[in-house]
């Protein structure tokens, strides 16, 4: 497959990220092709949280953090955009714990549309209804679209925060370890949903299952410590010679 | 056998710790009732004390809170009625959350969302130190340069008039809802915040999509202290408002509030007499008012939490 023709969505180069004194992310560079989906892997404190917060900028939050380097989607880099609020838009984010913002589920998925600018009661129904469909949850609370979102069970406000990041039609979304609330066969579910998507958006998928980032992602990224140990397409990272020993060690699992 | 060496073996806590923690959840316990046993207290010798007359045939409930007679010390024709002092605590009152509520609310939002740090310090410092202002001295400040400023800007005949005093509450409850506004905006988890940003919601509309639903019991909180404290002034007010008793027809005319009442005639009224004793009572009116201000407000909560 000739891959060098696939457009960049996403370019990180020299990227360094510090928490105070202690830096997190040390020098990574790498990119996302469109419609591909990355998985990324590695174990604890890797800095991959903190990675995906630097691409739509939630990192500017924490008031220590400190950047350096840059990140470009679609060619513009996020740290001089000046409309921060579009980019969010256009990355979906969902989190390891569900939060479930204090609204109802409707006004939940409806969230983002609205915070866009679209008021159209009909055509926020069918975001809504189609959102819902997507992230597997549409059957469950068809009925009680009212009810609060901090009512559904962890799986299900996972599924609810997944619904919400679909919302605004992302062009690209990151999952940051999304099944850790749910049980497999809704993880399994989701995971049918993500195949369906990936040749319409770009998906990161951080994942501590390594199999999952087996069966979904195109290219697989191992980060260790805050450095890129290996970053190749997904049969090569799980074959029995990746470029890195330290690869084959921690995918099956022996690494120490 | 073994089960006994393991007992023997097993370090036990001293006797005096164990007494001692005893003793320290007795007192606690302790503190914690003592607001009960000093509310029912009070509420106790309030009633005490206005009972006799309550009771008595020279009294007339209804006189009492509708009519707007208040002649305590007339010698031919003595007449008790607050409502005029009703009217007069509730109008001042109003005003004083009309003005105060809106400033109140979006200064918590700014305080807690959208200033720097240094700012917010400066700021939470500033609003603590108008706070500690003694009500004595806002009414000074109501009496003296409130005053000459509503006389030189509006029709009104004298300064001290239902405004001044609306104004002057509202000067002294907007700290109060600052403060408890800004702590129920920041117990807000920072994760909302996160999530909602994420979403591509501006700042603002994060604060009334996100944060304001979620703080909403602590904001309503805020706002009902803010009332305590304006229902409740009574120096401020007092010298703010002009002390006459008659139903006011527009905010420029003076009245007398139920607690600038009290204050004034209570070390007038001899003890024991029916004057004395409506003076009481009129404090349980204030008591009734209160209550019932707060009890709406947590039935008002627990609607909202049930939708």
């Amino acid at each position: 497959m000739s891959r060098d023709d696939v457009r960049k969505k996403i370019e990180v180069e020299d990227l360094r990220l510090a928490y105070g004194s202690q830096e997190i992310i040390h020098s990574i560079s790498f990119d996302v092709r469109e419609n591909e989906i990355l998985g990324i892997i590695g174990p604890a404190q890797s800095g991959k949280t903190s990675l995906l917060r630097c691409l739509n900028r939630t990192i500017d939050f924490c008031a220590r953090a400190r950047v350096s380097g840059s990140v470009r989607v679609d060619g513009e880099d996020v740290r001089q955009m000046k409309d921060v609020f579009a980019l969010r838009r256009k990355i979906g984010m969902v989190a390891p714990l569900p939060v479930g913002l204090p609204l109802s589920i409707y006004d939940n998925v409806a969230f983002a549309p609205r915070s866009a600018g679209l008021t159209r009661k009909v055509e926020l129904n069918a975001i809504v209804e189609r959102c819902l469909r997507q992230a597997a949850l549409w059957d469950e609370v068809k009925d009680r679209l009212d009810s609060l979102g901090t009512a559904l069970s962890g799986g299900q406000q996972q599924r609810l925060t997944i619904a919400r990041a679909l919302s605004h039609q992302p062009e690209v979304l990151c999952l940051d370890e999304f099944s850790i609330a749910i049980d497999p066969v809704t993880t399994m579910r989701i995971e049918d949903v993500l195949k369906t998507l990936r040749r319409e958006i770009t998906i990161i998928l951080v994942t501590n299952l390594n199999q999952q980032a087996r069966r979904l992602a195109d290219r697989t990224m191992f980060l260790w410590g805050g450095r890129i140990v290996e970053i190749d397409t997904t049969e090569v990272v799980f074959s029995d010679n990746p470029a890195n020993p330290q690869t084959y060690d921690y995918v099956r699992g022996v690494f120490g | 056998m073994k089960k006994r060496l393991e007992a023997m073996n097993r370090p036990s806590r001293p006797r005096w710790a164990v007494l001692g923690e005893k003793m320290l959840e007795g007192v606690i316990r302790l503190c914690g009732i003592s607001a009960i046993v000093f509310v029912a207290a009070i509420l106790l010798f309030v009633f005490r004390e206005a009972a006799p007359i309550l009771f008595g045939d020279r009294f007339h409930l209804k006189q009492f809170l509708l009519s707007v007679e208040w002649y305590p010390t007339s010698v031919s024709n003595v007449r008790y009625g607050t409502f005029a002092l009703t009217v007069g605590s509730v109008s001042v009152t109003a005003l004083a959350m009309v003005i105060a509520v809106p400033f109140g609310l979006g200064a918590a939002i700014f305080v807690s969302e959208f200033c720097g740090r240094r700012m917010r310090e400066t700021l939470k410092i500033v609003i603590e130190l108008l706070s500690a202002i003694p009500s004595v001295v806002w009414g000074f400040i109501g009496l003296t340069v409130m005053s000459k400023l509503i006389v030189a800007y509006t029709a009104a005949p004298v300064g001290v008039n239902i405004l001044n005093g609306g104004v002057i509450l509202a000067l002294m409850s907007v700290p109060i809802i600052v403060s408890i506004g800004e702590d129920a905006l920041k117990a807000v988890p920072d994760s909302y915040r996160e999530a909602g940003l994420a979403l591509g919601a501006t700042r603002w509309q994060l604060v009334y999509r996100v944060l304001l639903p979620a703080a909403k019991n602590g904001l309503l909180a805020a706002v009902l202290l803010g009332v305590g404290r304006a229902v409740g002034e009574t120096m401020a007010v007092l010298m703010a408002t002009g002390h006459a008793v008659h139903i006011p027809h527009g905010i420029l005319d003076s009245v007398r509030t139920l607690t600038a009442n009290i204050a004034a005639e209570l070390g007038e009224a001899p003890v024991g007499s029916d004057h004395y004793r409506v003076l009481f009572l009129t404090g349980l009116l204030l008591f009734g008012i209160t209550f019932a201000v707060n009890l709406t407000a947590e039935l008002v909560v627990r609607g909202i939490r049930r939708k």
